[in-house]
């Protein structure tokens, strides 16, 4: 067992306690008081009474569990995972846990955000503390109620039992006891190898909630009283609204108010909205009459920067390669003169467009704002940032301000920006009224904080042995580059250069799932197939010569990556696909790729259909240390192989007058059911390293593996995305 | 503003509402039934996907002024339990990430089973293309029609 000291958290353990009795932890159970989980109350009795033993457990007098749930869901699955972690070391039967989406509450709960896969890997520790520490207290309270001391007992799925004797005691039996244990020093957390919740997969807790269309997004959110409202933003990136026609707008059916709302705060933080700080507000109670209003707007706009266009952009993005101004880099040896020295030299370049994120649920927003006080209910990838810009626009303190946050219909990254719950409530406190924000699809793609556009130049030599000798990259994007000059080559080649250069546009970008990696890990893994093919070397052999190099004498200072876990996924993906197997109809590319914290390979199959090249099958080895909940890690690789096809293949959005020219899913494409891989198939390296995350690095490889999977079976390099729109094929399945 | 009597999972609403209001506002602002989701708005996406006399419709595109006199099913009325055969199948093979696309593509699988017990690949992906995944579970929604099939 290990030893974990509580110290570090024992004071907010503290806060919580003293405060559990004031009621301030109250999960978000708006919605869980509207449906009846049968399943549990099969199990176990709905209990009379609730025991908070710490800010992740609650227990019941009937034994029943609940555990919150710290972090925002978007689909990534936390609800389930992180709640896992919390009962494995609590020792609870999985079946006896309900699960409860926690507050945002930065006074106990670390790090409630979704952003860069790191729920799992930041709150590892935390939440197996939360259970060890709650354990340990349950355990104190029967030895004192017995006479003896901790020691003396045992505890299997919430039965706490005497080694030397038969009397045994039920969680529920005991909590009440355990409230009042002082909370301790220092708790034993399980032996990894002993875990039998994590690594036995469980069912998506909101499973049966989403199936029956129970209400648990945003979107669907409700209260008495409650206004409507939509917004109207200038149509263009370099424009600002002046005026409108307010006055035939709050003349038309069901529109109880129209005005132009400010969100401009003091001190933007970097995911605060630097686009659209004014826009028209119309509030009703009919979504449908306030759309129809929305259309009769008539506003007249300000130029007030230029209006770019696609053309632009790529010019941008040119000019940043030759001249722009460089934000990171590395150089190894000498490349200038080992390009000079090399027997073969190869150039490519890539590119890939803005993406709008196009989560399936637009954004939106609850805001219920007094005079001194504001309730937000909504989507938010980041809860904690939003209530501080609230407090901002508002000049309401922090302690009065709470965000609740709903099961999220999709992320991606786009809700890390969360400008839309700062404007409901603006509007909430305009009207005086609480108020639900409702965005179009076209005020969602046309809003965005897109995908930046990125153009990057890869370059190899070879020496007359066919081994790399120099490689260079040069990135560009608009305003970041997307080279991450430490990764991987780093360290394999004796003459390195990585040059991050960003360039500039007026429309607004962010991250957007696997920020960077989803097209640097596509432009260099489809580069290095063509490097080994020059070389004369299966694409696998020369990619693990490379990491040989990086274990046994690395160039330079240091690489980010570990070389040995790298090159294991490559080796398990080459075994579980059968790689050295050849079959003469079926065409195969291989990629790998290390980004937050964990390795993922993977080998793409491709047929061809009526002389289409169509996806077939998708062989995925990934090593994020410990598996927590295994089927839905499967799921979340399975979305991001998908999400990477998909994007490269099909999505672009592209500007006119500084305008989207993509409005909606009718010329915006995003894959479809025919488009999609007949079969993905997941297989995780077995290992104790504690787990990193999974919801970004499933993505990159794909796009990597799909080019050279086509390339084998058309012979044509893509080096443009999306890929659709540079092939001859007048259909591309998938 | 006229006066709409709708027949949604077995029971009869009156609703007042525009007469080009979109069923699936009428569903989701009037009639609280909130599993109807608002994707696109434009039949593209097939968030709102609905049963309109046992055929698979979107009702973003269905006003309300059309759907008097059909018998309209919703996700909630799918089944008493939850434990329509596509609902099963869905939990079994936990296909939902985010979960926001399912109750529509649950409602085009369960139609699609209703005509055709037994559809080809090919016969999946022609009836459930047109409700997108954004999380990309689509390797798994097939796998679950299939599973459905069977129950």
């Amino acid at each position: 067992m290990t030893k974990i000291k509580t110290q570090y958290n024992r004071r907010s353990f503290l806060k919580i306690s003293a405060a559990a009795g004031g009621g301030m932890l109250i999960g978000f159970s708006w919605f869980t008081g509207c449906t009846s989980d049968k399943k549990i109350k099969e199990v176990v009795a709905i209990p009379n009474e609730w025991f908070e033993i710490n800010g992740y457990i609650k227990i019941g007098d009937t034994g029943l569990v609940t555990i919150y749930s710290p972090n925002p869901e978007i689909g990534q699955n936390v609800r389930t995972s992180m709640p896992m972690i919390v009962a494995e070391e609590l020792d609870v039967d999985w079946n006896n846990v309900v699960v409860e989406q926690a507050p945002l509450n930065t006074g106990f709960y670390q790090n409630q955000f979704a952003g860069g896969s790191l729920s799992i890997r930041l709150s590892w520790n935390a939440l197996r503390m939360a259970g060890a520490t709650a354990r340990r207290m349950l355990m104190e309270a029967a030895a004192k109620e017995w006479g003896l001391t901790a020691s003396d007992l045992t505890v299997e799925k919430g039965t706490i039992k005497e080694k030397n004797g038969e009397r045994t005691i039920g969680y529920g039996e005991i909590a009440s006891k355990a409230v009042g244990i002082e909370i301790p020093e220092e708790v034993e957390l399980k032996d990894t190898r002993s875990f039998n919740i994590i690594g036995n997969s469980k069912k998506n807790v909101d499973g049966k909630k989403i199936v029956t269309g129970q209400p648990l997004f945003g979107l669907d959110f409700k209260r008495e009283g409650m206004k409507l409202a939509v917004i109207q933003h200038p149509p263009a990136f370099g424009m600002k609204v002046k005026s409108f026609n307010e006055e035939e707008i709050k003349a038309m059916p069901g529109v109880q108010d129209a005005f132009i709302i400010d969100t401009t705060i003091p001190e933007p933080q970097w995911c605060d909205e630097k686009g659209f700080l004014q826009l028209i507000t119309l509030v009703g109670d009919s979504t449908w009459q306030l759309m129809n209003a929305k259309r009769a707007i008539k506003a007249e706009w300000e130029t007030v920067s230029e209006l770019e266009n696609s053309e632009m952009h790529m010019k941008n993005l040119e000019e940043a390669l030759v001249s722009g101004s460089v934000q990171e880099s590395r150089k190894d040896g000498n490349p200038e003169t080992a390009f000079k020295k090399a027997a073969k030299v190869i150039e490519r370049t890539y590119s890939s467009p803005f993406l709008p994120h196009n989560t399936m649920e637009p954004m939106n927003f609850f805001a219920n704002v007094t005079e001194d006080s504001a309730e937000l209910i909504g989507p938010t990838q980041m809860p904690e940032p939003l209530e501080k810009s609230v407090s901002q626009l508002l000049n309401i303190p922090l302690e009065n301000i709470t965000v609740n946050m709903t099961r999220i219909g999709g992320g991606f990254g786009r809700r890390l920006y969360q400008h839309y719950g700062l404007e409901a409530a603006a509007i909430s406190k305009k009207i005086g009224a609480p108020v639900k924000l409702i965005y179009t699809r076209e005020d969602d793609m046309t809003q965005g904080t897109y995908r930046p556009p990125y153009l990057s130049t890869y370059k190899a030599g070879l020496d007359e042995n066919n081994n790399l000798i120099a490689f260079s990259v040069k990135g560009a994007g608009l305003p970041e580059g997307p080279v991450f000059p430490n990764r991987f080559p780093a360290g394999t080649v004796e003459n390195y250069l990585a040059e991050k250069i960003g360039g500039e546009t007026n429309v607004t970008t962010g991250a957007w799932r696997a920020p960077r990696s989803h097209f640097t890990a596509g432009a260099e893994q489809a580069f290095l197939d063509e490097v080994a093919e020059l070389a004369g070397k299966d694409p696998i052999d020369f990619r693990l010569e490379l990491f040989d190099r990086a274990i046994n004498n690395p160039v330079g200072e240091k690489y980010e990556y570990d070389a040995e876990r790298y090159a294991g996924v490559l080796k398990l993906v080459k075994e579980k696909s059968n790689w050295d197997q050849k079959n003469p109809n079926v065409y195969r590319g291989v990629a790998a790729y290390f980004c937050h914290y964990s390795y993922v390979a993977e080998v793409v199959d491709v047929i061809m259909v009526n002389g289409n090249p169509k996806v077939k099958k998708v062989w995925c080895a990934v090593d994020c240390g410990i598996v927590v909940n295994p089927d839905a890690a499967s799921n979340i690789i399975q979305g991001g192989v998908i999400d990477g096809i998909g994007h490269a293949m099909y999505s672009q959005l592209t500007f006119e007058n500084g305008a989207p020219n993509e409005m909606n899913f009718d010329r915006y494409q995003l894959m479809r059911h025919s488009q999609a891989p007949e079969e993905i198939e997941v297989f995780f390296v077995k290992n104790e390293i504690e787990p990193t995350g999974l919801g970004e690095p499933g993505l990159p490889p794909a796009v990597g593996a799909l080019a050279n999977a086509i390339y084998r079976a058309t012979g044509k390099r893509l080096y443009k995305q999306p890929f659709i729109h540079n092939m001859e094929f007048e259909k591309v399945i998938g | 503003m006229p006066t709409f009597n709708l027949k949604i999972n077995n029971k009869t609403h009156t609703v007042e509402a525009d007469m080009d209001t979109p069923l699936l506002w009428v569903l989701r602002d009037h009639i609280d039934l909130v599993g109807t989701k608002f994707g696109c708005g434009i039949g593209q996406c097939g968030a709102c996907t609905v049963h309109v006399d046992g055929d698979a419709m979107r009702s973003c595109l269905l006003q309300v002024s059309q759907a008097e006199g059909m018998e309209i099913t919703t996700i909630e009325g799918l089944s008493d339990d939850g434990d329509h055969p596509v609902q099963k199948a869905w939990l079994k093979h936990d296909v939902p990430q985010c979960g926001y696309c399912q109750s529509g593509q649950i409602m085009s699988a369960a139609a699609l089973l209703k005509s055709n017990p037994n559809p080809s690949d090919e016969e999946i992906d022609a009836a459930m293309d047109g409700n997108i995944c954004r999380c990309g579970t689509y390797v798994r929604i097939k796998q679950a029609i299939k599973t459905a099939s069977k129950l």
